[in-house]
């Protein structure tokens, strides 16, 4: 691929968004049958699939914690998700993610519920174009709620940057390759960043109109997330018959 | 009755004193911690769609020997956390050198919680009426979140699997079902079963499983 001459002509970027607008996106909660929770995101020219198992027991048992649930988040990226092959398995930079990603995660899981377990999160990057990352997160976040994990909320996250000098939301692959900066922020819905990294440059005063792209970015994927979980269910629901389960009554 | 379904961290009401089971509180308001429906009957709680068993003391739970240790069963429940049946749990008297001839590796059995400590350890007991081996019968496995619509209000549910399909059931509340009966009916009663864990947010379900089961009867009759 060669540099693009203008990465912003008229106001407009060259996939036709306008500054403030994020690529189309699809979330699809509850894809996978034999894990706990699942979720199928279409972020731009991103397909990213995550899963959730547990809470389960840990193995190895010394990572086991007497008093919280464990966390542990796998991204991974097919060796086909990149133009150039990727070579396979963990690399410096999944490591690296896996751990941000984790951590922007692990705030809001209500981990005291479940000591001396562990909550596995796979996430896989079936096809990459720019902000995996971030895309990773929000699918996370939809399959740990879908999986029944209790959360104090969910986390959504999305990326500024800068190309031509000017910010842009929710980079695509051109852009970040030829642009000057990008700031992937995920945050909670109630205002707290829990991941924020940069890598190029910004000035100050960019950087902090820059914080205010992502977080309205945040606020648009957060409803998108909560309606492709009201969506798993559609119109039918409505049970209520309960009864507070005595097996022993109910039985014999 | 129409249900709302929430997500965790949806607000849901502003009386901390309200605040039940799936919920928390933080800044006095009462917001979801858990993607399920709200029931505001009584306080206000969230009725979780999915989740993994976790034991409680009291429940009646259906598990399955995976080790006998030196003194202690240990026990799958289905449930990220196993359970202990001490020798002295179980309803004779049992020499610790002959464990492995009561209960084997493999074997099912209905026990109850006897208790659980804040660090997850799990003690069961058989001692009580109704809890026993299950030599006999089929054993099937559901989402624990569905298990109160497969006994429906009051029983109305399991009473008319029983009635109708003449079989012995016995709901665990950790997600198993123990069935026993004439071989048809327990695969007709299995199927219901999976309806209802798949259709468990629908209303009338009990009205579509009584239709569902009268006709399989109806085509085992005519394949008779």
């Amino acid at each position: 691929m060669t540099k693009p001459e203008k990465l912003i002509v008229d106001g407009k970027r060259l996939d036709g968004r306008g500054l403030n607008e994020l690529r189309p996106i699809r979330f699809k909660a509850g894809v996978l049958k034999r894990a706990d929770g699942s979720c199928y995101l279409e972020f731009g020219g991103n397909k990213v699939m995550a899963a959730v198992y547990g809470p389960r027991e840990v193995h190895p048992r010394h990572l086991q914690n007497a008093s919280r649930a464990i966390v542990r988040y796998r991204y991974n990226m097919a060796a086909f998700s990149v133009e150039e092959r990727k070579r396979p398995g963990p690399d410096r930079r999944s490591i690296e993610i896996s751990k941000v990603s984790r951590e922007a995660l692990e705030s809001v899981i209500m981990q005291e519920l479940y000591p001396r377990s562990a909550i596995d999160i796979f996430v896989e990057i079936l096809q990459a174009d720019a902000g995996t990352r971030v895309a990773g997160i929000n699918a996370a976040s939809v399959a740990l709620a879908d999986a029944g994990i209790p959360m104090r909320c969910l986390v959504s996250a999305c990326a500024v940057g800068k190309v031509d000098g000017e910010l842009v939301l929710d980079l695509n692959k051109d852009e970040d390759n030829y642009g000057q900066a990008d700031l992937p922020v995920a945050m909670n819905q109630f205002g707290e960043i829990t991941l924020c990294q940069m890598d190029g440059h910004m000035t100050e005063e960019e950087f902090g109109r820059a914080l205010d792209m992502a977080i309205e970015g945040c606020k648009k994927l957060h409803q998108m997330q909560r309606q492709a979980l009201i969506e798993k269910y559609g119109e039918m629901v409505s049970p209520a018959e309960e009864a507070h389960a005595d097996g022993g009554e109910a039985n014999e | 009755m129409e249900r709302e379904i929430v997500v965790p961290g949806d607000l849901l009401g502003e009386d901390p004193k309200l605040a039940g089971s799936g919920t928390y509180v933080q800044g006095g308001r009462v917001y979801s911690a858990n993607y399920g429906l709200v029931d505001r009957r009584t306080n206000i709680r969230v009725i979780p769609l999915s989740g993994r068993y976790i034991p409680a003391r009291g429940d009646l739970v259906i598990g399955k020997v995976v080790d006998v240790t030196f003194s202690n069963w240990i026990i799958d429940i289905n449930s990220p956390y196993e359970g202990l049946l001490h020798v002295s749990e179980y309803p004779e008297r049992v020499d610790p050198a002959n464990m492995s001839k009561c209960l084997h590796v493999g074997e099912l059995i209905i026990a109850r919680v006897a208790d659980v400590d804040p660090s997850m350890k799990v003690e069961l007991t058989m001692r009580d009426e109704h809890l026993k081996v299950l030599k006999q019968g089929r054993v099937v496995d559901i989402s624990h979140v569905k298990i109160p619509r497969v006994i429906g209000r009051n029983g109305s549910m399991i009473s008319m699997l029983k009635k109708d399909l003449n079989v012995s059931i016995f709901v665990g509340q950790n997600g198993r079902i123990w069935l026993k009966g004439d071989e048809k009916r327990v695969d007709i009663a299995i199927r219901a079963i999976f309806k209802i864990e798949h259709e468990a947010h629908t209303s009338g379900l009990t009205d579509k499983i009584k239709e569902f089961i009268s006709k399989e009867l109806e085509e085992l009759r005519n394949t008779k």
